[in-house]
């Protein structure tokens, strides 16, 4: 049971993209199509949110602009007092999509870069998506939007972190997240293709950290460092159910978007529960709140408070238990695990794409 | 930049002040952040227009608690100046 409010829902409106990123963050079996929640489902599940205490709303996917219903979960959104974020690679913000998203009071719009050098980031991409992603931005610049770009770094772009702040900042960018890559589903497929090397992450991290305060008032940046390279794991969202919730296409209702890949959970559907049931009494969210369900050294460790024992997602992922400490701290000697896929990780930079099976896309 | 007395504060151009009927309290919003204001948070970023100095935001809410509040409020506005929520002309 909980009695706090959540304050961040991810609706993950749909898994269909136009991308083929092999970080992407969706899990490895995607929803189809035709299990995406209908149009008044999601603004139900808006109401209800709020009624729960959401006060932030990402619209996000897969790509959500191939929904043609966005303008109108947006507007919906705005009513309910929602801060709204649309999550977005840029790709199908027409002229038109972006002045009806401005007037139904969309606040916050996240464009998704994957490089600054052209070839690299249609590599990543996986298509050529520049050009389209460089008139959203023109577009959401003009039409004052809050505009942040996000850059998923990894060892093809890391370098060219410095080069990544300057081009977020010629396109008017207010704010831009640096955030290095975490391996779950399509990344950890692809992660030793992906891991940078430690010299990597120390530089980009200096140049980072002088770019922060040079572009101080003027350009927020955020460099999200790469856990494996940390001594210490993240505190997951602040902790398993306490403050987010992710809503995935089929309605199905997640923790953090990541927990699909802890397999020993069962996940409630708002298409069968309100979210406040969800929230306050699923098993899948009570599994890992308060610390009883901890393990040594975490149960003992003075830094529970702090980080609740790291990510659960990930305990799972490297060491089948998600009860086990998250394997990125030094206090546990499952340390080792990370240990070895840094050293590992040196082989060629081929991806395995995310693509959607056939049997996916719209009939 | 230090904030003083004759600064002109203004809310981040991306940051949003409203009521949260849910928890009965005023709120912060700005992207990817919610920050839950008390009572006198919430009173002091009300007068953050823009127009209003440090000095004059203070007079407002010395008049309305019966005390002299100023350094209160330089206090306030400049932790969230040291955040970016809260910007000086």
């Amino acid at each position: 049971m909980s009695n706090s409010h959540p304050t961040t829902l991810l609706a993950e409106v749909t898994h269909r993209c136009p991308l083929h990123c092999p970080y992407c963050s969706n899990p490895l079996e995607m929803s189809r199509v035709d299990e995406e929640l209908t149009t008044e489902a999601w603004k139900r599940v808006f109401t209800e949110a709020r009624e729960l205490g959401v006060l932030q709303l990402g619209l996000s996917g897969g790509e959500p602009l191939v929904r043609p219903d966005i303008e109108e979960l947006a507007a919906h959104a705005r009513t309910l007092g929602l801060y709204t974020t649309l999550v977005t690679s840029g790709i199908g913000l027409t002229e038109r999509r972006a002045s009806r998203l401005r007037e139904a009071g969309l606040e916050h719009i996240q464009i998704s870069i994957q490089d600054s050098d052209r070839s690299s980031a249609d590599r990543i991409a996986g298509m050529s998506a520049v050009p389209q992603k460089l008139a959203a931005a023109e577009l959401v610049r003009s039409l004052g939007f809050a505009f942040s770009i996000n850059v998923v770094l990894h060892r093809a772009n890391i370098d060219r972190v410095g080069e990544l702040i300057e081009m977020a900042a010629s396109l008017g960018a207010d704010r831009v997240e640096l955030a290095n890559t975490q391996y779950y589903g399509w990344a950890l497929e692809n992660r030793n293709a992906l891991m940078p090397t430690r010299s990597q992450v120390e530089a980009a991290g200096a140049v980072a950290d002088e770019a922060i305060v040079r572009f101080r008032g003027r350009m927020q940046i955020l460099y999200v460092l790469p856990d494996y390279f940390e001594s210490y794991p993240k505190p997951c969202y602040g902790g398993w159910g306490r403050h987010y919730l992710v809503v995935m296409p089929d309605g199905r209702t997640l923790p953090c978007h990541g927990a699909t890949h802890i397999t020993t959970l069962r996940f409630d559907s708002v298409r069968d529960r309100p979210l406040g049931w969800i929230w306050a009494e699923s098993s899948a969210f009570n599994a890992f709140r308060g610390d009883t369900w901890m393990r040594e050294p975490c149960q003992t460790c003075p830094r529970k408070a702090a980080d609740f024992g790291g990510c659960r997602c990930q305990a799972f992922a490297l060491t089948g238990d998600a009860t086990n400490p998250d394997p990125v701290c030094t206090l546990t000697p499952l340390r080792g695990i990370i240990d070895t896929a840094v050293g590992e990780a040196t082989g060629p930079s081929d991806y395995r794409y995310r693509v959607l099976p056939l049997s996916f896309q719209r009939r | 930049m230090a904030l003083t007395a004759a600064s002109i504060p203004a809310l981040w151009r991306l940051a949003r002040l409203d009521f949260d009927p849910v928890r009965q309290q005023r709120v912060l919003l700005y992207p990817e952040g919610v920050v839950l204001l008390n009572n006198t948070g919430g009173a002091i970023l009300e007068l953050c227009d823009g127009r209003r100095s440090v000095a004059e935001i203070a007079g407002v809410l010395t008049e309305k608690y019966n005390r002299d509040v100023v350094a209160d409020v330089l206090e306030y506005l400049s932790a969230l100046v040291e955040q970016d929520l809260v910007r000086v002309q």
